[in-house]
């Protein structure tokens, strides 16, 4: 295999550098190249699903048909749906930021099972691939990503193949999560306690619970669904005296705590950057490592809030409804404990900083919006419209992909040794902000008026805030694109990066060069105290 | 396993740990994991189970009767059977009777083997007499409309369990040849150890699947 052993083999060579052919990139199982490959990975995927999206708001710039016409346009937002979700924003932070990181934040040389974590590399890639294959070779895929029953046993698009893809690309979720479990309870470098552990450790154990307890159910399903279609079994078909709504309670059984999969690491992202940012120590340390298990642990109950509509009982809704605003509880306690780690820190906002405070921004008014629609009255009036469109997206896009970038930034120089350029790094992240704004908010307000999602053409009232939506798409888009170009430049031509450029104290920066040497550290590094001692440094 | 080694004693470990036991320990850990996704898989299953039954209960009690008891008590027992020369030959790995490991395995394979012979037999008189899944159910005899809802249950369900069968034999083939060839020793079984788990969880779900399907009432 890649990693053989020569004697001064991962000494002295950073990772980068440790075999330059495409074969040793292909063959290894160093977590670290392993994480670029999914970054690089998952990134093509968001360009392609955004071009989507871009796609969709084009089509919305009028009311009737602009751009596609309207079988067109469902399979563009089934696969917009599809490939964000399954194949952006679950594996994006922990499989790219948390393979590379977490061994390197415990002070390990590795995960605890490499080869299985390239295994599930080459899943995750071969489950994308048919995914997208089915989509696109056969006459797409229409039922929208929540594949629900009947329609998607009726429907006559490659349902089957997608769904496999989706079963298969869970199975490399399920993989990873297992890895990082094992890896934090039994690879922590001496003295780092569960206490010592970096939040961003935190945020990720709490997620891989999730993908390890929920992706199984959803592979279940799934195949239940192909057995639907194949073997007609019934058990989802009402035509077999099945249970249509059935399949909503065992999607949104995963589904729901997908989303926390999408989110908890963003807000993992967040808890390292705020005290770096703010020269002070982390506010509330384990009120924020708690709180990232209690939101796991109540992400498991909360799933009915879905299907407020499907016809299931009143007294279950009020129940789920309850259960539901409860989540605002443990995701309040990290956005108060934020605040109060900037209170008096003296702030430095370098680029990882301003997506940090973006995301503090738009996340807010995402989870705020999210306790409207937990309120079964509320929901009924405002289900399947714009509204939850734009809730969604920003929770989804203002928090996680906020939370991305900055991670992207603030860890560039340990993934490639290199800065990104701070100016245009600015410049981008304005455009993307301020283009958030203009393309999510106009979304509330129409939807609150009445606009559904999904639909294809709309009435004209509607017109004027679908196109300053269709604007905010586009800078968006540009402010990304931008971003990205100069990302990819810098990890190439960048300003040389220092070791620990930003004064970080968790055991990336502080112990391992920029970039890693293929086994991370030189020696063991031992830990005596948390990561976020800035006493020395405080005004 | 090993690769990109130290040495110590006679078993190399991979790098990032410190020694043969924190590999060991930690393998083993992330087998126990695995099995909980497994428990998370088949439990989707049970629910629609515990659902349909909730449903149609006397329909339950009617379609159960299509099982055969007899067969269904026979496998039972050769399962458990399994899981105690499975057992027994991870002791024996332990103890360095590769042997007498070897031998066990085989055992195990063999009670394997006869379980999926007993469900073939029972899968092909189910389907000779139109006890299938779904919409292709046309047995005369049980006249409930909702019986192939049954029939689908018990399909899916003894149906993922005997692929899970399939993937332990594979696996247990898997580490029988590597014992014959003496790759395992007292300082090194995990394969042997894993295998092992995993086979223990295809009884155990089977433990649950026969009074669930068969025992009614």
């Amino acid at each position: 295999m890649a990693h053989d052993a020569s004697a001064s083999h991962g000494h002295d060579v950073d990772y980068l550098n440790d075999g330059k052919t495409v074969w040793s990139w292909l063959s290894t199982i160093d977590h670290k190249r392993i994480g670029i490959m999914y970054l690089v990975t998952v990134l093509i995927f968001f360009g392609v699903a955004g071009l989507l999206a871009i796609g969709i708001r084009l089509e919305h710039w009028g009311p009737t048909r602009t751009i596609m016409g309207p079988d067109t346009y469902n399979k563009v937002f089934t696969l917009h749906g599809a490939i964000m979700v399954f194949m952006f924003i679950i594996p994006a932070i922990p499989s790219a930021l948390g393979n590379f990181l977490l061994p390197l934040m415990l002070g390990a040389k590795d995960v605890a099972f490499p080869r299985l974590n390239l295994f599930s590399y080459y899943v995750f890639l071969f489950g994308a691939t048919l995914a997208v294959v089915a989509i696109l070779a056969g006459q797409g895929v229409d039922t929208g990503w929540t594949f629900y029953t009947p329609y998607s046993i009726k429907s006559q698009t490659g349902v089957i193949l997608t769904v496999l893809g989706a079963f298969i690309m869970g199975m490399s979720s399920i993989l990873t999560g297992l890895n990082f479990i094992a890896t934090i309870h039994k690879l922590r470098a001496p003295g780092m306690t569960f206490h010592r552990m970096p939040l961003f450790v935190w945020a990720t154990y709490a997620t891989s619970i999730i993908q390890v307890l929920a992706t199984p159910v959803i592979g279940i399903t799934l195949l239940l669904l192909v057995a639907e279609r194949v073997l007609k079994v019934g058990i989802f078909d009402p035509a077999l005296g099945g249970d249509p709504v059935l399949f909503q309670h065992f999607f949104w059984f995963y589904s729901h705590p997908a989303v926390y999969i999408m989110i908890l690491p963003g807000m993992g992202i967040i808890s390292e950057i705020m005290p770096v940012f703010s020269r002070k120590p982390i506010f509330g340390y384990r009120a924020i490592a708690y709180s990232s298990l209690a939101i796991a642990a109540i992400s498991f109950l909360v799933w009915g809030h879905h299907m407020f509509v499907s016809g299931q009982s009143d007294f279950s809704n009020i129940i789920f409804s309850f259960l539901t605003v409860l989540v605002a509880v443990p995701t309040a306690i990290k956005v108060f404990n934020w605040l109060s780690t900037m209170y008096k820190g003296s702030i430095k906002l370098d680029v990882p900083m301003l997506y940090a405070l973006a995301f503090l921004f738009l996340f807010t008014i995402g989870g705020l919006t999210g306790i409207f629609l937990a309120a079964l009255s509320i929901d009924v009036h405002l289900h399947d419209t714009y509204f939850i469109v734009a809730h969604f997206h920003y929770v989804m896009m203002g928090g996680t992909v906020m939370a991305l970038f900055g991670g992207l930034h603030y860890w560039w120089p340990k993934f490639f040794g290199r800065m990104y350029p701070e100016k245009l790094g600015r410049f981008a992240w304005a455009l993307v902000f301020f283009g958030f704004n203009l393309l999510f908010l106009p979304q509330f307000y129409i939807g609150g008026k009445g606009m559904p999602r999904r639909y294809y053409n709309y009435d004209p009232v509607y017109t004027l805030g679908h196109q300053v939506s269709t604007i905010g798409s586009l800078m968006v888009g540009f402010g990304l694109m931008l971003t990205l170009g100069y990302l990819f430049w810098a990890a190439k031509k960048g300003q040389k990066a220092t070791q620990n450029p930003w004064g970080a104290k968790t055991l990336e920066w502080t112990d391992a060069a920029s970039p890693p040497i293929t086994h991370n550290f030189h020696g063991q590094p031992t830990v005596d105290n948390w990561p976020y001692e800035y006493k020395s440094e405080r005004v | 396993m090993s690769h990109d080694a130290s040495t110590t004693g006679s078993h190399h470990y991979a790098h990032h740990f410190e020694s043969a036991d924190h590999e060991f320990e930690t393998s083993k850990f992330g087998m126990w994991v695995f099995l909980v996704t497994e428990i998370m898989l088949f439990g989707g299953l049970f629910i629609a189970y515990g659902i349909y039954r909730g449903m149609y209960p006397e329909m339950f009690m009617e379609a159960h009767h299509a099982l055969n008891k007899i067969m269904g008590a026979v496998n039972t027992v050769v399962l458990i059977c399994s899981s105690l020369t499975m057992a027994l030959a991870v002791g024996m790995a332990q103890r360095n009777e590769r042997a007498k490991s070897a031998k066990l395995m085989m055992a195990t394979l063999f009670f394997a083997c006869m379980f999926l012979v007993i469900k073939y037999f029972e899968y092909s008189h189910k389907i000779h007499i139109g006890l299938l899944p779904g919409a292709f159910y046309n047995n005369p005899d049980i006249t409930h409309p909702k019986a192939p809802i049954f029939f689908s249950i018990y399909f899916l369900m003894t149906g993922l369990h005997g692929l899970h069968v399939l993937i332990g034999m594979g696996l247990i083939i898997w580490v029988l040849r590597r014992t014959m060839k003496g790759e395992f020793s007292s300082a090194y079984y995990t394969p042997v150890e894993i295998a092992g788990l995993y086979w223990h969880l295809v009884d155990l779900i089977w433990i649950y699947l026969f009074p669930l399907l068969y025992l009614i009432g």
